[in-house]
């Protein structure tokens, strides 16, 4: 076997071709080559080019099918996130608010881009934790600055005249934390302020322009 | 429903979508799949040349994007790398293991029945930006890396196809992808760092 520089076996790698050999040997190599880790992002990117060059042939449509049918069959093995401990009662004890109203601002997928991006930043962050939210379907995200994000999903549209306000809530003290309309299918929106531990985040329908105290039972909830 | 879900996560980038893939969400691995299983398929089937494998391919990658998505650094790689890199690796495990691999080229090609005008239109720029790039390259370059990525043939295999040492077949691969890496960047319309990112 002749002498190798294992960088050069990047491209090969990004390409499926190095025999099993040098193939363990790269991946060997790859962990405490910076070089080579950059290299191979670069070399996968060109790749991953190369497969628009083949012919287009569309998937049957079964496909689509097939591979979420495998993947909800999938969930139902692999639980990923802690249920919440959340109780209703802890929402029924929602008693005076924060006098001060504070900015908010509510993120609509349907354009406001800039504005998700600090949402999404929040969803995309890995040492974020995702909790499961209770009486809706969606998840409260908080990352490790406690800047938080919440996904709903198919939540009813505000009726004229109301619209959701999102609560955090700490010991019995209910804290303004943004508007929303409710979307038919998803909800984005960032939380302008940060949740902290053993909070609860709750979501009730209010007047338009909200208000400063709750005025009746969370529609929905998550506790951290 | 489904296509009012489809419309609000249209505006994800492919990365924010594996991130909610990481969190769970259904809808953004389907949105996934309408984005890049058409590309997936093409891909896997051109490697395959057998339609139930290929899907098996497909099937499986996405399978894989479901089960690591939380693994996956959007600052490392993009998340379309990342998938067709799956889908490759499978459908060369595949052509390896069942020899279906056939000297000639798929014949007959559909076209994509379920693309709208403007995403076959995109395709074929793709497709001929892609093709014209490979055909500036060396012929002996271009040939390593189109049985290499197109036909699954390992680095020895081409060796002994080519006629050549394994360590010639290492140096041109080597500077053949890098060239058309090059290649391909020069006219690259969307930059590298049109990603969502934390810093």
């Amino acid at each position: 076997m002749e002498r190798t520089d294992l960088h050069e076996l990047s491209a090969a790698y990004a390409l499926d071709a190095l025999d099993a050999d040098d193939r363990r040997a790269f991946e060997a190599h790859l962990g405490g080559c910076e070089r080579c880790r950059n290299d191979l992002a670069d070399f996968s990117y060109t790749a991953g080019l190369l497969a628009y060059g083949t012919p287009s042939t569309a998937p049957p449509a079964s496909l689509r099918a097939r591979v979420l049918d495998e993947v909800r069959r999938e969930r139902q093995v692999v639980v990923p996130l802690r249920r919440p401990r959340f109780v209703l009662g802890a929402a029924t004890g929602l008693a005076a608010a924060a006098a001060v109203a504070l900015a908010f601002w509510v993120v609509s997928l349907s354009g406001e881009l800039d504005r998700s991006r600090a949402a999404l930043d929040v969803l995309a962050d890995p040492a974020a934790r995702s909790i499961e939210l209770e009486g809706a379907a969606g998840r409260l995200v908080v990352d490790a600055e406690g800047q938080a994000a919440l996904v709903v999903r198919d939540l009813a549209a505000a009726p004229a005249g109301k619209t959701y306000e999102v609560w955090v809530i700490q010991g019995d003290a209910p804290r303004r934390a943004g508007l929303f309309e409710g979307r038919a299918a998803r909800d984005l929106v960032l939380l302008d302020r940060p949740v902290p531990d053993d909070a609860v985040v709750a979501v009730t329908l209010e007047q338009d322009g909200g208000v400063d105290a709750p005025t009746g039972a969370p529609l929905f909830s998550a506790s951290t | 429903m489904q296509t009012t879900v489809a419309r609000d996560l249209a505006h994800f980038s492919d990365e924010a979508l594996v991130a909610l893939v990481a969190r769970g969400e259904e809808d953004a691995l389907a949105e996934l799949y309408d984005r890049l299983g058409g590309i997936a398929y093409s891909l896997a089937l051109r490697i395959l040349r057998d339609r139930a494998l290929a899907e098996d391919a497909v099937q499986e990658a996405f399978l894989s994007v479901w089960r690591s998505a939380s693994r996956f650094v959007p600052e490392r790689a993009r998340a379309q790398s990342w998938l067709l890199t799956l889908v490759h690796r499978r459908a060369v495990d595949l052509v390896r293991r069942e020899d279906v691999r056939r000297a000639e080229p798929l014949a007959d090609v559909e076209t994509g029945g379920t693309e709208t005008a403007e995403e076959a239109t995109w395709l074929r720029f793709e497709r001929e930006r892609v093709q014209t790039a490979l055909k500036t390259l060396p012929d002996q370059q271009r040939e390593l890396i189109e049985l290499a990525y197109y036909g699954g043939f390992t680095q020895s295999q081409l060796a002994d196809r080519v006629g050549v040492p394994l360590g010639t077949i290492k140096s041109r691969m080597f500077t053949g992808l890098t060239r058309l890496g090059e290649l391909l960047r020069d006219d690259e319309r969307e930059p590298w760092s049109a990603r969502i990112s934390t810093s």
